[in-house]
């Protein structure tokens, strides 16, 4: 019981460290990005190439999987996605489902088609059981809670307590009059979306192992980050963490006791939660 | 007065190419029979796109969940006709039937919050009945599809033969008749009401359009379509499998009607014929990396801007207004 408990939770956190990037753009620039799987796609690829292909190890893959996401994030946004704001949403859709098409075929050609493998290293494998096992942890499964409990007190810190996340929350609120107040959002936008794109690939990185990494990811799990989103909110980041560990949750308790109805479960959920909440749980007032 | 009313019905007046297309349509099956097969995948296609755009283009519901319209009416007619009675045009009105009423209770979930919202309960409306038919695998056989649906003659006299022109013929009339129905649907004030409603929702509001019934109307209707087109598409094969409420075909719907435009009844049309051939062309050099080729036309499409696609003559020069 407990188990399911934490290995829902872990799996809550790491959709969190994914879809948090997707919400902070959503929020601020109101557009509709499916292709935020891409990202965390190339997180989990890069670092399994390098430790495969090159031996490095994992604890350094990780900032890797960062900043290798974060510039290709940071490449997008100037290049592609920046012309993409002042469309209508059917075009948003159109184009980043496009890129997540192109995403899916290019990891398949490039890497094959079949499941990556990774290789933790020793001290991440094993678990610990407690209470004379009705709470037990895998290692790698700590390991991730602890990852994303830091970045996500990290993230919240960087919000509410730096001249950057004032600007952030500035720039959501009402772009035009932060703008009027001489904030330059655009470039508050490009650096959140290459952080959020680093973050989405740093959780590809993590989840490789948990979620499986093959050429599909990218729509497999769009679904997912998208129903954090929705259900979340997009005006804070506590709205999103509580809908992702909901997810996490509900994902692992439906598949563990009802495995029969599977994912029906959460689709069911996500539906009934917009239907009552149909701007999501967690809404600021006075946010727009 | 006279003049006015004039231009008013100028748009839904029959012009001189569209009996002409039509004419071809019926004719093609007939010219090149070896690839009855392929018109009439197109034409159950064209039936689903001109679904979507009663809904998208003509009510400006975001929707990327439409396919499961159209799964739902391909189990019920394939069903029907395993369980029930062979008749195809009884299966093909249960499956309309089943679909509609499926897009009657959806439509109380399309009425509230953003773009988002709504993109996301269409899917996971899809998302759920994939699931559903999945798991109910004494019902619908699970991941290995609801196999040995045989179809009675149609009308009780046109067998349905391996090459496929009785199901282009079958297809293609279905798809005319509700086209026609469509086409007075959008044309009647109804559905100039519709168009006030995706235009500016809070300014039909004011001028008295229940906007929430519209909705309603609008997202039943072209359920039903769908499920004609789910329908169609389980009889003619004889099978009825989990794709059909896949995302890539709700993804694939949404292409194939902006490539022909949307908010033009015959935009759906046009664009499953392009679709269909580019499909079979693209997919005959790569068959594995089709996808790619699929998601740079996306790609480039909403770049360059997708009303100037098929109308060449925009393409060099000074965009004007347009985003």
């Amino acid at each position: 019981m407990l188990t399911i408990l934490f290995d829902g939770i872990a799996y809550g956190m790491l959709l969190f460290i994914l879809a948090v990037g997707l919400s902070v753009t959503m929020g601020l620039m109101n557009f509709i990005n499916l292709a935020h799987g891409a990202f965390a796609m190339v997180g989990g690829y890069i670092t399994v190439v390098l430790m495969q292909r090159h031996g490095v190890p994992f604890m350094a893959c990780l900032p890797l999987a960062f900043g290798g996401a974060a510039l290709l994030g940071m490449v997008l946004e100037r290049t592609l996605y920046r012309t993409m704001y002042r469309k209508p949403h059917l075009d948003q859709v159109l184009f980043s489902i496009g890129l997540a098409f192109m995403a899916v075929a290019t990891a398949d050609y490039f890497m094959g088609s079949q499941q990556q493998i990774m290789q933790l290293p020793e001290w991440l494998r094993g678990r610990t059981e407690l209470f004379d096992g009705a709470l037990g942890m895998g290692h790698y499964r700590l390991f991730i809670i602890a990852v994303c409990a830091a970045l996500t007190i990290g993230l919240q810190f960087i919000l509410s307590k730096t001249r950057f996340g004032s600007r952030l929350r500035a720039s959501v609120d009402d772009p035009r009059v932060a703008a009027g107040l001489g904030i330059n959002v655009n470039v508050v936008f490009a650096a959140t979306f290459a952080v959020g794109s680093g973050l989405a690939g740093l959780g590809g990185a993590l989840g490789a192992e948990v979620l499986g990494l093959d050429p599909t990811f990218p729509l497999k799990f769009m679904v997912y980050f998208l129903i954090v989103v929705a259900v979340g909110g997009t005006s804070s980041i506590t709205g999103p963490l509580l809908a992702a560990l909901l997810l996490g949750i509900a994902d692992v308790a439906g598949k563990y006791f009802i495995p029969k109805l599977g994912a029906f479960i959460v689709y069911a959920l996500m539906i009934a939660i917009l239907i009552w909440r149909p701007q999501g749980l967690f809404v600021r007032k006075g946010g727009k | 007065m006279n003049s006015v009313r004039t231009s008013l019905l100028e748009s839904s007046r029959w012009k001189a190419w569209e009996p002409v297309v039509w004419l071809l349509a019926f004719a093609s099956p007939f010219v090149v029979a070896q690839h009855a097969l392929i018109i009439n995948e197109i034409a159950i296609v064209a039936l689903f796109a001109l679904s979507l755009d009663l809904i998208l283009g003509y009510t400006g519901i975001v929707s990327l969940g439409h396919a499961a319209f159209l799964g739902f009416g391909a189990y019920s007619a394939a069903l029907f006709a395993k369980h029930v009675m062979p008749d195809p045009l009884v299966g093909l009105a249960v499956g309309i039937v089943a679909a509609t009423a499926l897009g009657a209770v959806c439509s109380f979930t399309i009425m509230r919050g953003t773009d988002l919202t709504r993109l996301m309960v269409t899917l996971g409306m899809a998302l759920l009945l994939l699931e559903l038919a999945n798991k109910l695998d004494w019902l619908t056989g699970g991941s290995d599809g609801l196999q040995g649906v045989t179809m009675g003659p149609l009308l009780g006299r046109f067998e349905f033969d391996l090459m496929g022109q009785t199901a282009a013929w079958y297809s293609l009339t279905v798809l005319l008749v509700i086209f026609l129905l469509a086409r007075r649907l959008v044309h009647s004030p109804f559905g100039a009401t519709l168009m006030a409603v995706r235009d500016n929702r809070l300014r039909a509001m004011a001028i008295g359009i229940p906007v929430s019934a519209r909705l309603a109307v609008a997202y039943t209707v072209a359920a039903g379509v769908a499920g004609a087109a789910g329908a169609l598409l389980a009889q003619t094969t004889g099978f009825a499998s989990l794709d059909v409420f896949a995302l890539e075909r709700s993804a694939d719907l949404m292409l194939i009607l902006v490539i022909g435009g949307v908010g033009w009844l015959y935009g759906g049309i046009a664009g499953a014929v392009v679709f269909k051939l580019m499909h079979d062309v693209i997919s005959g050099i790569t068959p594995q990396y089709w996808t790619f080729w699929i998601g740079l036309f996306l790609v480039v499409l909403v770049m360059v801007g997708r009303e100037r696609l098929l109308r060449p003559w925009t393409w060099f020069g000074r965009d004007r207004g347009q985003g």
